[in-house]
């Protein structure tokens, strides 16, 4: 089965949550020299809540696809979530099978989150 | 001379992978038959260690193994099989190089050459090196159609000691014009050390050592058809002679006192403990596949299928295909280096894999050139005797298909 599935391809096309956060709470920054992609994720938490989170960057459909399901995943849910979210959740909440080299750009956004 | 259409046939992989396109041949070659058998015979007829068995088939074994010594050095007519080291892998032999000999000649402020367009592993040795040492390292560079500035005098000084360049770039596909540039390197600079990484010259056109007139040149087995873990360092005898050995062990000694060790001379004295006898002796067997078909032919093969790749991609994709390198064939081996439209490398690789047909998409261990062209990685195709035109169709499609899926 392609791992360009319906959902990968929307979210690629149609990234939620693109862009920058003026004053965000917290900011983080992850790169894969490998391939030159580069994420930035930005969060406002209000009232212990991720109030706002946004991410920008450049990266394969599969790294700008995770981006952006993580994103509208995590807004509006308890800032504890954050710490939560694992590698398993974000597999799952893709549903495509990655080999053992793609599965590094769909883990680049988590990696994001794991250094805030 | 068979038709190249035929050549498939010896590959028992396209038999047990189906609707396989391989054009990753620059990272790896695929085996012919000959090749798996030479293996299977030495593991299955006389798998004995080298050199330390009386015994028959200990003494089969060594045979065998210094057999491949004398046909790699035909092959590339080297002056005696003396002067051909067995190592691990073209990586390997440039360590060596580093450790043995750089180490030993190179003082403070003495300088080594390499270029922008080197694979890692003859660039990062000698950047290592040079910090080690306390020598500076000078980068020649490329202009826009892939060229290396040949202009030596500019960078070439009585402080040079070293001089390491790629044959053939594994990303542009750049010939280097290594004749040309020894001699004029060496008259500048007659002390000069001039090591060529041939790992991807060897494999795809006739390679004279003589001729060439450098110093070192080095090469990989798997990449050529042969076995994993055997590289080639040949190396000039009298230099040889007056390195030291990289590591110490079995095999390299002539006697061994409590207060000191003669070392034996090369090649012995370079290939310390048990070497990877079976993939030695099955090597020769892809040279000498290799020399029934005929370097040259190799050659004309990879020129056709890449211009006309080349031709294909342009005419089909216009200003949507950008393909790196030269564009004079007679200057570029059988690699393809692209970017397609807006498309990520990694994404058009794996569309294409979906497919069977396999490309490689990074920075090819050479981010210091994809750092000099502006981007971060592209989408690397290339040829051997295996491929034909229709690999050229699967391509093209495989890439309208990217287009399709991705929009
Ligand atoms: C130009 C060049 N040099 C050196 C190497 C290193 O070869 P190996 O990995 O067999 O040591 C490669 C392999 O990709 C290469 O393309």
């Amino acid at each position: 089965m392609s791992i360009y599935s319906e959902l990968i391809l929307d979210h690629y096309q149609h990234p939620r949550n693109f862009g920058i956060i003026v004053n965000p709470t917290l900011k983080s920054f992850v790169s894969n020299p490998l391939c030159g992609d580069e994420i930035e994720v930005a969060i406002k938490i209000e009232k212990g809540k991720v109030a706002e989170i946004k991410f920008q960057g450049r990266g394969c459909a599969i790294s700008l696809a995770a981006a952006s399901m993580l994103t509208e995943f995590l807004k509006g849910k308890p800032k504890e979530q954050l710490k939560k979210i694992n590698k398993e959740h974000m597999i799952k909440m893709l549903g495509i099978e990655l080999g053992v080299n793609r599965i590094k750009c769909a883990l680049l956004p988590l990696e994001a989150l794991k250094k805030l | 001379m068979r038709n190249f259409k035929s050549f498939k046939e010896d590959f028992p992989i396209f038999k047990n992978v189906i609707n396989f396109t391989y054009l990753d041949s620059t990272a790896t070659s695929l085996k012919p038959q000959t090749v798996i058998s030479k293996l299977v015979e030495y593991y299955s007829k006389y798998s004995a260690n080298i050199f330390r068995g009386v015994y028959k088939i200990s003494e089969e074994a060594t045979k065998e193994y210094e057999e491949t010594r004398t046909v790699v050095a035909d092959f590339i007519n080297a002056k005696t099989e003396n002067e051909i080291i067995f190592t691990r892998n073209a990586t390997e032999s440039l360590n060596l190089i580093a450790y043995s000999l750089g180490r030993e000649i190179l003082e403070k402020g003495d300088e080594i050459i390499t270029t922008v367009m080197e694979h890692h592993s003859n660039f990062v040795p000698w950047q290592q090196l040079a910090f080690e040492n306390g020598a500076v390292l000078k980068v020649i560079n490329i202009d826009d159609d892939g060229y290396l500035d040949v202009r030596l005098e500019k960078v070439i000084t009585k402080k040079t000691k070293i001089l390491a360049l790629t044959y053939v770039s594994n990303v542009l596909g750049t010939i280097n014009p290594i004749k040309e540039i020894t001699a004029s390197a060496k008259k500048i600079n007659p002390n000069i050390i001039v090591i060529v990484d041939a790992a991807q010259a060897v494999p795809h056109m006739k390679v004279d050592v003589q001729d060439l007139g450098g110093d070192f040149l080095v090469f990989s087995s798997h990449k050529m058809l042969g076995p994993t873990g055997v590289g080639v360092m040949w190396g000039k005898e009298n230099l040889l002679e007056s390195m030291f050995p990289f590591m110490y062990g079995g095999e390299m000694i002539s006697e061994v006192y409590l207060d000191k060790t003669v070392f034996k001379g090369p090649p012995h004295k370079f290939e310390a403990g048990t070497p990877s006898i079976g993939e030695v002796i099955g090597f020769k067997e892809a040279i000498k596949y290799l020399k029934t078909i005929g370097m040259d032919n190799v050659r004309r093969h990879e020129k056709y299928l890449t211009l006309k790749c080349i031709q294909t991609l342009k005419s089909r994709f216009g200003k949507n295909m950008t393909i790196f390198g030269p564009a004079d064939i007679e200057n570029k081996g059988g690699v393809i280096a692209f970017n397609f439209g807006k498309y990520h490398p990694h994404d058009i690789a794996s569309i294409l894999d979906e497919d069977g047909v396999a490309v490689r998409a990074g920075h090819h261990c050479a981010m210091p050139l994809h750092n000099r062209l502006g981007v971060d990685a592209t989408v690397r195709a290339s040829f051997y005797i295996y491929n034909d035109e229709n690999d050229i169709e699967k391509l093209v499609k495989g890439l309208e298909k990217v287009k399709k899926t991705l929009g």
